[in-house]
């Protein structure tokens, strides 16, 4: 139980430091990879819990994807983080507060549904289904009660994909780009012609 | 002290409070804000899986995932908006993107 504590303390610890890391850290590259800590501590934290396959999906899409994306943008674009960070000093003390307040509350309110709702009759975790393990326990129900959602989240997916490359897609003028069409229509009649030459002669173009 | 339900919670409280935190700072950085709109989504995700455990109830998880996708789609077209906008006006200020109104 020791070790269970230790372990808890150790990756929230972590996961919150990050936290603050990432939105106060001076330069975004620093930002990105401090959001990349953070969440594999709460991949960790996930781990704890049970749910070993959110865990790792968690490390499989934010660390592998969407991470990546984040320092691919951060990189590629050509910015002056400090201008950005103006204003920072100014609205410091006013959001630490906003902060506090919030978080006690929500500790609060945490505290009394955790200690007096429905979660307090079952004081032992427990992630998957009997005899079956965490990943067969969610595709039994994500796949026959939730099928629906599923797909939907598929299309939300796809819908995502389509509307990046449609907003990023730009043809520049004078780049020549191979037209599929223009090539299959393309025939003897259009493809060449004959040309009288006269001897001696040679062709202008 | 055993480990319980309340611990996570907590921790959930505090990450979503440092997202919203992110936001009020970095109020000209629109990379930073969307960053602080993933460690939100990173809060819920925890409640969810937290209560899922906790209640012996598996849709929580199913949600997270769900939350988890949803998060993916709009950090891939926040940042597709954010590269257009770079190439249209040269820098990412939030407080010039008015001019993207029609």
């Amino acid at each position: 139980m020791a070790v269970q504590a230790i372990a808890f303390y150790l990756l929230a610890t972590v996961t919150l430091v990050a936290g603050v890391c990432v939105v106060s850290a001076r330069s975004p590259v620093h930002s990105v990879l401090f959001l990349i800590l953070a969440f594999f501590s709460a991949a960790g934290l996930f781990v704890m819990l049970g749910a070993e396959f959110l865990a790792m999906l968690l490390v499989v899409v934010y660390v592998g994807a969407v991470a990546v994306l984040f320092l691919f943008v951060v990189m590629m674009l050509d910015v002056d983080f400090a201008s950005l960070r103006q204003g920072f000093a100014r609205y410091m003390p006013l959001g630490a507060g906003v902060a506090g307040i919030l978080a006690f509350e929500m500790i609060m309110v945490s505290t009394a549904v955790a200690n007096g709702g429905a979660a307090r009759l079952n004081d032992t975790p427990q992630a998957s289904g009997a005899d079956i393990s965490n990943a067969e326990t969610i595709g039994r129900v994500l796949y026959t009660d939730y099928i629906y959602f599923f797909q939907a989240a598929g299309l939300v997916l796809l819908v995502a994909m389509i509307g990046a490359i449609v907003l990023t897609l730009r043809h520049k003028p004078g780049v020549r780009r191979q037209v599929i069409a223009d090539q299959v229509a393309r025939g003897p009649k259009t493809g060449m012609r004959v040309i009288s030459i006269k001897p001696g002669a040679g062709i202008d173009e | 002290m055993s480990i319980g339900l309340t611990h996570y919670l907590a921790v959930a409280a505090i990450l979503f409070t440092i997202g919203v935190f992110g936001i009020f700072v970095n109020r000209k950085n629109i990379i930073v804000i969307l960053m602080s709109i993933e460690l939100i989504l990173l809060a819920v995700n925890i409640n969810l899986v937290a209560f899922s455990v906790y209640l012996h109830n598996v849709t929580g998880q199913i949600f997270a995932m769900f939350v988890l996708t949803v998060a993916a789609a709009e950090a891939a077209v926040g940042l597709a908006i954010l590269v257009t906008f770079f190439r249209n006006r040269g820098d990412i200020a939030v407080d010039d993107v008015s001019v993207m109104k029609g």
